[in-house]
């Protein structure tokens, strides 16, 4: 496996003192009148999995797509708060939205290929960011996103048919192989496997926990099994505020707080 | 399943205490059929009398337009004879006899001769010269300039016949009506028999229908002016329209925000889009013409009304088109970094296009058979000479048609149903190619 495209940096695991990689501090988000985040405070270690739970609309999404201005896109939507990226506040005027999306990539809920060859699907981030100096190098970086993304042995053969003649597992390896080629610094995911067989869902996990080594990840998911299998920390939120944070061994053995334990035993939610 | 642990359910009838069949319920199925089949004959029944409509319009068009794709030309050897040509023999000093000579009694000489009439008989040449049309005078006339040696030579020449004689040929005279009713007299039916057993009479594709220009005798007037304009304009509309109609779709659908301006524009293409031509027309004249003082009669000023009158379909279409690409795309082209125009253009606009060519092709078709607009700007003239550049003056295709149906003359009757049928043939070409490009682009996908 080529690794050396990606060593940007340490694959040891974090130390407890480090600085986090990204931080909400006091996030509130507003859609027109309506607040869906109240004062969230959430650190995002880096080189580890940090999974968001809770039920439907508690506004762990919302939360996951601040982390790179994807909320900038809907109208009417406010950000207050303080979100940080390696301490600079994303959200300052001096920030470049396309810059920060180049650092902090994002996989969607549904599989969603550009409806171009797989190659063209992988190539085109590091294209547009200037990331490939010559053909060779553009190649060099298709390939090795392929194989990070477990995608290789299966298209291959086949780089330039469309994307979107992929079954859904592989379309979602393509988004994931799409998001690394940027080589972005934190990769956000929106319940990547909530469209997916359990097989294809395997498969994603075992890839979340290899990605970990490289990058930072911010995985939403609706399940706990999920939560509990691939992340080192877990946040749990209800209605719009955060209700606990901590190692995931922490909370779902040993909740603080009696709505997270409600839910984590399935009583709500 | 805890609806099994509910003792005597009344969802579950067939419980294995209740021996007995339940009874049938009734859940309206005759009636929901009946509904069902009722509707499929509404839906058939309107296909076929569409169909019917359509079958029965292009029928009475083309039975009545399909005669004027041929024209009846005469073929007699023509004597190209010095005494009428050139009487004074002045031809080596001054060409200029060679334009302004007689030609018309050349051919009528040439007919006469061929049908073995005295040239004395004064009243038989009258009849005889209306044989022969009035355009034989620049056929030959060419001839001659070309070659100044055939003057007093004879040699076989096609010359155009009139459109009386031509209705003759058609047999589109009524032999019931009596001689001096007619506009063809026995003896002129006569004369075009004996010419037929000659072999002199033929029935040619009649290419000045497509190339002529407007002229007042039916046998030379002709499309060709008429084509031209419609060309320049569509060029010109097509030009205008798409690049102004496409970016101004691309902003409002998305860069510009939802706020209450851009409701108000987006209230007014609405209506623009149902504004009658004829009101575009008077626009163009105040504006183009009056104001930017642009010629009068050009297709240049009729193009520029036109895109007025086709923006709104292509907004409309392309706006459409837009909204129809998945907002996933937009997502994961912004969710890689990529800038709003990037996402914009290597990712939505590729998979818009094909309803962006639809909607453009079907506005362009529409603008093509729009008449009332033209008339209003002095494009309904008598322009005998093709327009060499988009500013001189010229008429369109459905123009042309409109003129040709105030013509009284039997001639420009089946014209008029010619014309119609080019419009026809170019609007379906149109609808094609728009069909042809869509899959081309879907093909890609």
């Amino acid at each position: 496996m080529t690794t050396e495209a990606f060593a940007t940096g340490p694959a040891a695991a974090p130390t407890p003192n480090a600085p986090p990689k990204m931080q909400g501090e006091k996030v509130c988000v507003f859609y027109g009148d309506k607040q869906a985040l109240f004062d969230v405070d959430l650190k995002i270690e880096p080189f580890s999995v940090t999974s968001l739970i809770g039920p439907s609309g508690c506004g762990k999404s919302t939360f996951l797509r601040s982390l790179n201005r994807m909320n900038d896109t809907i109208d009417g939507c406010r950000v207050a708060g303080r979100i940080s990226l390696d301490d600079d506040d994303i959200y300052d005027p001096s920030i470049d939205v396309v810059e920060l999306r180049a650092r902090v990539g994002m996989v969607f809920q549904k599989p969603n290929p550009f409806p171009k060859s797989i190659y063209e699907n992988v190539a085109y981030g590091p294209r547009i960011h200037g990331i490939a100096r010559n053909k060779a190098d553009m190649d060099e970086i298709v390939h090795s996103s392929l194989r990070r993304a477990g995608l290789w042995n299966e298209v291959k053969d086949r780089l330039t048919e469309p994307g979107t003649g992929l079954s859904g597992g592989q379309q979602q390896r393509l988004c994931i192989a799409r998001a690394i080629a940027t080589r972005p610094e934190v990769l956000l995911m929106d319940e990547p496997c909530s469209a997916l067989d359990p097989i294809a869902t395997a498969v994603i996990e075992e890839l979340i926990d290899e990605l970990r080594e490289n990058f930072t990840i911010v995985i939403v998911t609706h399940s706990m099994q999920q939560a509990a299998r691939v992340s080192q920390k877990t946040a749990f939120f209800h209605l719009g505020k955060l209700i606990e944070e901590g190692r995931t061994e922490d909370i779902f053995t040993n909740p603080r707080n009696k709505q997270t334990q409600d839910y984590i035993t399935g009583r709500i939610g | 399943m805890t609806d099994a642990a509910l003792p005597n359910s009344a969802v579950a009838p067939a419980a294995p205490a209740a021996p007995a069949a339940p009874a049938r319920r009734d859940f309206g199925l005759r009636r929901r059929h009946a509904a069902e089949r009722r509707f499929r004959f509404y839906g058939l029944a309107a296909i076929v009398i569409g169909l019917g409509f359509l079958a029965v319009l292009l029928f009475s068009i083309v039975s009545k337009g399909y005669t004027s794709f041929v024209q009846t030309s005469i073929t007699v050897p023509v004597e190209f004879s010095a005494d009428i040509i050139d009487k004074d023999n002045k031809r080596a000093t001054d060409p200029r006899v060679l334009v302004s000579a007689n030609y018309p009694v050349v051919a009528r000489n040439a007919v006469a001769r061929a049908l073995g009439i005295s040239p004395d008989d004064k009243a038989a040449m009258r009849d005889v010269a209306k044989f022969v049309s009035d355009g034989s005078r620049a056929t030959l006339r060419q001839i001659v300039l070309a070659d100044p040696s055939v003057v007093g030579t004879t040699r076989p020449v096609t010359l155009l016949a009139t459109a009386d004689i031509d209705s003759a040929n058609k047999g589109q005279i009524d032999l019931s009506v009596p001689e001096a009713k007619r506009k063809v007299s026995d003896q002129q039916l006569a004369w075009l028999d004996q010419l037929r057993q000659q072999g002199a009479i033929s029935t040619p594709f009649n290419w000045g229908l497509l190339t002529f220009g407007a002229s007042s005798r039916p046998e030379t007037a002709g499309l060709g002016v008429a084509l031209i304009g419609s060309l320049y304009m569509m060029g010109i509309v097509l030009l205008c329209a798409l690049p102004i109609g496409v970016a101004a779709s691309i902003y409002l659908e998305e860069f510009a925000r939802k706020n209450r301006f851009t409701d108000f524009i987006e209230v007014n293409i609405n209506n623009l889009a149902a504004v009658p031509s004829i009101v575009f027309g008077l626009l163009g004249l105040a504006v183009f013409i009056n104001f930017f003082g642009l010629p009068r009669s050009a297709p240049i000023v009729g193009g520029f009304v036109l895109t007025l009158m086709t923006l709104p379909t292509i907004i409309i279409a392309t706006r459409a088109a837009l909204r129809a690409v998945p907002p996933s795309i937009r997502s994961a082209a912004l969710g890689i970094g990529a800038s709003k125009m990037q996402m914009v253009f290597d990712h939505v606009l590729p998979l818009a296009t094909p309803g962006i060519l639809t909607g453009t092709i079907i506005g362009l078709a529409r603008a093509l058979g729009e008449t009332a607009p033209l008339l209003l700007i002095g494009m309904v003239a008598f322009v005998a000479d093709a327009p060499a550049t988009p500013l001189d003056p010229a008429t369109a295709l459905p123009v042309q048609i409109y003129m040709w149906s105030n013509e009284a003359e039997r001639a420009f009757v089946e014209r008029t149903s010619g014309a119609i049928i080019v419009l026809l043939a170019f609007l379906a070409l149109m609808n094609i190619a728009a069909i042809l490009l869509r899959r081309r682009f879907e093909r890609r996908w």
